[in-house]
């Protein structure tokens, strides 16, 4: 075609679809995602990552009258913990192992489908999963279990281009949503439990082409080696499985790093193990790290800290602050200055029995449990990787939980083999005497029983660490949470209800059983003049939205 | 990764299945490079042996002594310290060597490292356990069958057993003929509701939730129950179960823990 015709037409189409143009999504747009929140145009809505909409058609007095306006079934039924994107009444979301699937956003019906070919050298330790896309542009970004990134067509799902990030046949995967920054897809790997050596790494969102790379493991002549001994940092871990935050003011990204390698036998790892279990404030441009502050040294826990930091700007002790809330799987509530990466407050949300507490500058008092004796929380932690959310309105902090939950840990020699499981435990999980039945955890029927665990949804005043509320749950939660500016919240968890919440008091406001465990962030969106609420459960999409 | 699970089929286990009374528990408790000495019930041993006998000796050598470097029966091994080092080993195998993992179910994991530490363990003297014997008491006069299935046949107000054998060890076993609250596991405590309107049901949990509970009742009905329709509910640490400790005599015992440990499930 020449370019005077293609011109042309462009600027036909332009004249007829003039949203079509709208649907660019510019760096811009990106930086000021709040600002249009009929669109969910990041994996945790903003970069300041709150899952907070500023919505509020549906609000506490009539949440009751939200009907289900559609469902999409995925085609797989693999774990199913996508979080869309919407951009301008198109829903962008994945389906596993690696699809991306183009929906409207108002009637669920299907665009297109674009199916990514996954090697099947790929072994993602805990299910082939998919959490979600990146936009730029009319680009979509995709990391995939077999640790490739590719970008598709937003119009048309065709395939732009694939870079491969790491060997999956050496157990390296991705199966977060990337991050996109000033014009840089950045993107971490996971594979913690096959003795990878984690990094984070940006491609120019044009080209593909790789701008920089992070290892968290640093190498023999980067600092922090010396928190390793010999050649144990070769297969350190710290693997990069959860998106992360940017602070545009500071021009600084925040990911949580994983769990070090082996993850239960601390004993053949010797030092603090940086930066595993940490968070890293990183420069987007050149990768560069400003800060570290590493939460769980010489984890024996798996206490992996990837958890999708949260971003605030509220009053510290009297003064405004650049604020960072972030509930860790070790079972603390952290608030950090995001600027220095100063540790400001810890507190347990759950029980806790690793730590006695918490010093000065953040580090934990440790104390080791006897063998035999249960350690709390268990491998699972006192929450995991499924997305928090702060509401300025109500100005807490909201997560799901894993309570009473405990595992008796015991580390034991591992050898690392290129592609095989590097985890070194004979753990007891459950504790004995507290079973679950095998067989029936990803499925309707819950035996979890009182001797286990339960869980909940808990609110805490960031100033403080004191919980506000507590939803208590029979099963332990594996939701992520949204809330809205009409001070509700929404959440899931492993019960299968969806339910709505009033945001300052716990009390519940809305419930139903969609039937399948729901291990994904809810979001909300509008279309016409009407607002949405979705949420995957089980292998499919539920949109929600009020009675007409 | 291919299932080593065990068959009832298996020529070995259509042999007279022994067990050993529990009285003999403290002769079986060794030591062997281990960094602490648990006690290991004689069944389990016994239990053990079968399977290694068919999984093992192809590598290992009836004596366990035909890998270089180790020995089963002087304690000498490799890489493994601790009993879940045991454990592990088995299943995850060692990468770089023949020993591949092996998928074996707690129950009988329990029975291999018992096993592997006691092969010098003197069974002479020990009351055995019949089975067939143990089948007869189930159904007759231990009146197990009044409440238990085995397979899908018999009644359902109790866990069906027919897997019992790779749920839990001979000591498990043992602890709930003798001591049945006290041993029940949490998932089969029994509930109890009443209604608003003062009706108590009282069954056992097949489901349960933040809002509601899914239940059997004593007469076998179905019930689900919404939590808030309740006046009353609660999880009971009582069972209906009697004790066998003096209904049965230890010869008894032994036939009835042999047979509930050859029920493996339908293959």
């Amino acid at each position: 075609m020449k370019p005077t015709r293609r011109a042309s037409i462009l600027l036909l189409v332009a004249s007829i679809f003039p949203l079509a143009l709208e649907a660019q999504v510019t760096s811009d747009r990106l930086l000021h995602a709040t600002n249009e929140p009929q669109n969910w145009l990041l994996y945790s809505g903003s970069y300041a990552s709150q899952r907070f909409s500023q919505l509020k058609q549906v609000d506490p007095a009539n949440v009751k009258n939200i009907e289900l306006k559609w469902v999409f079934q995925a085609q797989s039924l693999q774990k199913f913990e996508t979080t869309p994107l919407v951009v301008d009444g198109i829903m962008y979301l994945t389906q596993s192992p690696d699809d991306v699937v183009a929906v409207d956003a108002k009637s669920g019906r299907v665009f297109w489908i674009y199916h990514y070919a996954t090697s099947p050298a790929a072994r993602p330790c805990c299910g082939i999963v998919n959490r979600g896309l990146a936009i730029l542009g009319d680009t979509l970004f995709m990391a995939t279990v077999d640790a490739h990134l590719v970008a598709v067509d937003a119009k048309d799902g065709h395939a732009m281009w694939n870079v491969k990030l790491a060997e999956a046949s050496a157990g390296y995967a991705a199966t977060m949503a990337p991050l996109v920054v000033k014009g840089k897809v950045i993107v971490g790997v996971a594979g913690g439990e096959f003795g990878v050596r984690g990094f984070i790494s940006a491609f120019d969102a044009e080209t593909g082409k790789q701008a920089w790379k992070f290892d968290t493991i640093p190498d023999p002549d980067q600092p922090g080696h010396d928190s390793w001994r010999g050649a144990d940092w070769e297969h350190g871990g710290g693997a990069v499985w959860m998106t992360g935050s940017y602070d545009p003011e500071l021009n600084l990204t925040y990911w949580g790093t994983g769990n070090p390698g082996p993850d239960f036998n601390a004993e053949q790892r010797q030092g603090d193990n940086l930066y595993a279990d940490s968070v890293l404030a990183l420069d987007p441009d050149t990768g560069k790290m400003k800060w570290y502050f590493q939460f769980s040294p010489h984890d024996p826990y798996d206490y992996d800290s990837v958890q999708v930091p949260v971003l605030a700007n509220a009053d510290w002790q009297g003064s405004a602050r650049k604020l960072m809330y972030w509930g860790n799987r070790n079972g603390f509530f952290y608030v950090l200055d995001r600027s220095t990466g100063k540790f400001l407050s810890g507190k347990p949300f759950v029980k806790v029995n690793w730590a006695s507490g918490l010093d000065a500058n953040g580090r934990p008092i440790a104390t080791p449990q006897p063998p035999g004796v249960p350690t709390y929380p268990g491998i699972q932690g006192g929450t995991n990787w499924y997305s928090p959310s702060y509401s300025p309105s109500t100005g807490l902090f909201y997560l799901s939980t894993w309570e009473d939950y405990g595992t008796v840990f015991e580390g034991v020699k591992a050898e690392y083999k290129e592609g095989t499981r590097f985890t070194g435990g004979a753990n007891a999980s459950p504790i004995p005497g507290a079973d679950n039945p095998a067989g029936t955890r990803t499925g309707p029927i819950n035996t979890y029983t009182e001797a286990l665990a339960h869980g909940g949804v808990v609110a805490l005043n960031p100033a403080t660490g004191e919980k506000r509320w507590h939803f208590d749950e029979h099963d332990v939660n594996t939701s992520g949470i949204l809330t809205t500016a009409s001070d509700l919240l929404f959440v899931g968890g492993r019960e299968g209800y969806f339910q709505a919440l009033n945001a300052r008091t716990g009390a519940l406001l809305w419930k139903q059983n969609l039937g399948g465990e729901i291990i994904a962030g809810p979001i909300s969106f509008e279309v016409d003049g009407k607002q949405y609420i979705t949420i995957a459960a089980g292998n499919s999409l539920f949109a929600y939205a009020l009675r007409e | 990764m291919t299932s080593r699970r065990l068959s009832l089929r298996a020529p070995w286990l259509m042999c007279a299945v022994v067990c050993l009374v529990f009285a003999l528990r403290g002769t079986a408790a060794r030591a062997q490079g281990q960094d602490r000495a648990p006690e290991y019930f004689p069944a389990d041993i016994q239990y053990g042996s079968q399977i290694f006998a068919t999984q093992c000796t192809p590598c290992h050598g009836s004596a366990g002594d035909q890998i270089p470097g180790v020995n089963f029966r002087a304690g000498v091994f490799k890489r493994v310290v601790s009993d879940n080092d045991l454990r592990a080993t088995i299943t995850n195998g060692v990468p770089g060597t023949e020993m591949r993992p092996f998928t074996f179910g707690p129950a009988e994991l329990t029975e291999i490292v018992s096993y592997l530490r006691n092969m010098n363990f003197d069974a002479r003297g020990a009351i055995m356990g019949d089975p067939a014997r143990g089948q007869a008491l189930f159904s007759g006069a231990g009146n197990c069958a009044s409440c238990h299935a085995i397979n899908g046949k018999g009644p359902r107000v109790a866990p069906d057993l027919g897997d019992i054998g790779t749920l839990r060890t001979a000591e498990l076993l043992h602890k709930t003929l003798i001591d049945p609250a006290g041993a029940m596991l949490p998932a089969n405590r029994p509930v109890r509701a009443v209604t608003k309107d003062g009706k108590a049901i009282t069954g056992r949990r097949l489901n349960e939730d933040t809002y509601t509970v899914q239940l059997i009742d004593e007469n076998e009905r179905l019930v689900s129950l919404t939590k808030s329709d309740l006046r009353e509910f609660a999880v009971l640490k009582t069972t209906n179960m009697p004790s066998y400790k003096d209904k049965l005599n230890a010869q008894e015992m032994a036939d009835l823990e042999a047979y509930l440990l050859s029920l493996k499930g339908v293959k």
